[in-house]
């Protein structure tokens, strides 16, 4: 359980958490939402320990400050933006897996799952790699050891639709466990969460919980048919990984679960030009045993 | 100490992947090359020729170079990773405050110091190779003893103005100022304070003991002129109270302290202080 009591952080005279008391149970899936400059960074910098405060931050008991390790031996982070590091991946991976005594094989599991080779890239400086590359190894390397607390700040931010789905499917796999995903937009994030904590200036301004009805893990057939082919919307729908046999006149592709809201929203800008609609659902295993014998049958 | 030794670890392999680090380890090679190609090893200067005359240019060379290249390469990276996010990530991992300061500490004085004392080393082993009639093992060894004091109180001072300062610039800033005042007070200021506010001599020369760039200077000009004839008057002061050995010994033991001491104190304010 993590405890936030009263907590202040101030930096010079801007007071950035303003008596902020929040109480997250073990198994709450938060999306911790809020414009920019709302505490969301400072808050989870607070339940890092990174940083010194009025106030309280507890978890399971412990302050991630004067008990460091036993505390972030339990969480998985992953930051806004990746940090510049020169080091090669593979000495960033082998770090990660001796600190966290996890394994890099695990690591190199998760990453291949998000379409990333980790010993293609092993020797690349970290810097060299894409925006997507960084996110996708940052996400492998939290996955890949036993956390019971995730805390992914704009976790999806730089990756693609097809990545963004196996992201949703690896934390379908541990709804055990809890979560905070800080996100500008509730809608990226929407379908992972069972609670939504909204701030404003240092303060929750919206704690509400989410009725759990969609699984995570379900994938979308759908079908768009156009009233003529449009190239702006081709290049939009591309992206998405969607094919057409009609020289741009039907499209027909995937959506995940999670991804359905930003996925309408993205359809809404063309929607002068959208003749026909088609959304199935269709439900994914969730475990690799599962999945298994879903191949097999 | 697991945490101790990964952290430096990770710092080494940083550095040495740093455009400072290329440029610093050219620096004291070619200083080296340049020492070699001009013939310096040929020359006889005030009574001393061949590898001693070299060692002794490069190691008042190393002076000049050393300390601001130590202060505003480590400050800027230190400070600079901080700015930009390393340590938000970094210390999300389960790593001790004390492993992570410390063995950066550690990492970053072996990329310190490794480039100057490799390159003196292959300066003597060059010279033996080229058939030099004496190697000045004695003084190399002194050089060396000297150079990793200084490495270390300037990485010290380093790690403590890191600390403090939130942002490059202001590092930046403050480690040029230090350089700078420690610049001053090795003849400047000393000599404007004995001449124009009739400051006691004592006084004086105890200013010129505290800063540890003086200090190293002395050191290594008694290493070639234990009378210390080079330095004046001031001589009689520092002889009478340390003699040659015990001089030595404080060249030695002062910077590494006062380094080992800054970096506790930076220490102290950086477990205090917002990590991020």
């Amino acid at each position: 359980m993590i405890e936030l009591k009263n907590l202040v952080k101030s930096f010079r005279r801007t007071r950035v958490l303003d008596g902020l008391t929040l109480t997250i149970a073990d198994g709450d899936r938060i999306a911790l939402i809020g414009s920019n400059g709302a505490g969301k960074t400072t808050m989870i910098r607070c339940i890092l320990g990174e940083y010194v405060h009025d106030g309280k931050v507890l978890i399971d008991g412990l302050s991630p400050r004067t008990h460091r390790t036993e505390v972030l031996k339990r969480i998985a982070f992953v930051p806004q933006m990746p940090p510049p590091l020169r080091m090669p991946v593979g000495e960033l991976v082998d770090f990660a897996a001796r600190v966290h005594g996890s394994d890099v094989a695990r690591i190199r599991d998760v990453a291949q799952r998000m379409g990333l080779d980790i010993d293609e890239v092993r020797r690349r400086p970290f810097l060299k790699l894409s925006g997507g590359q960084k996110q996708k190894l940052l996400i492998a390397i939290a996955m890949g050891h036993d956390a019971d607390i995730y805390i992914f700040d704009e976790p999806t931010a730089n990756l693609d639709p097809a990545a963004r789905q196996i992201v949703f499917d690896l934390l379908a796999e541990r709804l055990d466990k809890t979560m905070i995903i800080s996100s500008h937009r509730l809608e990226e994030v929407a379908m992972l969460v069972n609670r939504v904590i909204e701030m404003d200036r240092g303060r929750v301004v919206l704690d509400d919980r989410v009725e759990e009805s969609v699984d995570p893990s379900v994938r979308l057939d759908a079908l768009i048919t156009l009233r003529r082919p449009d190239e702006a919307f081709a290049k939009a729908i591309t992206e998405w990984g969607f094919v057409s046999t009609d020289d741009g006149l039907s499209w027909r592709g995937e959506v995940a679960g999670p991804d359905r809201l930003r996925f309408l929203g993205m359809l809404a800008r063309y929607s002068g030009i959208i003749r026909d609609l088609e959304l199935k659902e269709r439900a994914i295993a969730r475990t690799e045993g599962e999945r298994g014998v879903v191949a097999n049958a | 100490m697991k945490a101790l030794l990964q952290a430096a670890r990770l710092d080494i392999s940083e550095s040495v992947r740093a455009r400072w680090f290329t440029l610093y380890a050219l620096v004291f090679g070619g200083l080296i090359a340049v020492l070699f190609i001009f013939g310096l090893t040929e020359s006889r200067v005030m009574g001393f020729t061949g590898l001693s005359r070299m060692l002794m240019t490069f190691i008042q060379l190393t002076m000049a170079i050393l300390p601001i290249f130590v202060l505003l390469s480590t400050v800027r990276s230190l400070v600079g990773d901080r700015e930009a996010g390393v340590y938000e990530y970094m210390l999300s991992f389960p790593i001790s405050l004390s492993g992570w300061f410390w063995g950066r500490f550690a990492g970053r004085f072996l990329v310190v110091f490794l480039p100057v004392f490799a390159a003196m080393l292959i300066s003597l082993l060059a010279g033996l190779f080229m058939g030099a009639e004496e190697i000045p093992w004695r003084d190399f060894l002194w050089y060396s003893a000297l150079l990793f004091s200084l490495s270390l109180c300037f990485l010290g001072i380093s790690f403590f103005i890191s600390a403090l300062a939130r942002t490059s610039d202001i590092a930046q800033s403050l480690a040029f100022v230090t350089w700078l005042a420690l610049l001053m007070f090795l003849d400047l200021i000393l000599i404007g304070l004995l001449i124009q506010f009739q400051t006691p001599p004592e006084i004086v020369v105890g200013l010129a003991l505290a800063n540890p760039l003086e200090v190293f200077r002395i050191g290594a000009m008694m290493l070639f002129d234990p009378q210390l004839i080079l330095l004046g008057t001031a001589a009689y002061i520092i002889l009478d109270l340390f003699g040659n050995a015990g001089f030595m010994a404080y060249a030695i033991l002062y910077p590494l302290t006062l380094g080992l001491a800054l970096a506790g104190i930076g220490y102290w304010v950086f477990k205090r202080t917002d990590l991020p």
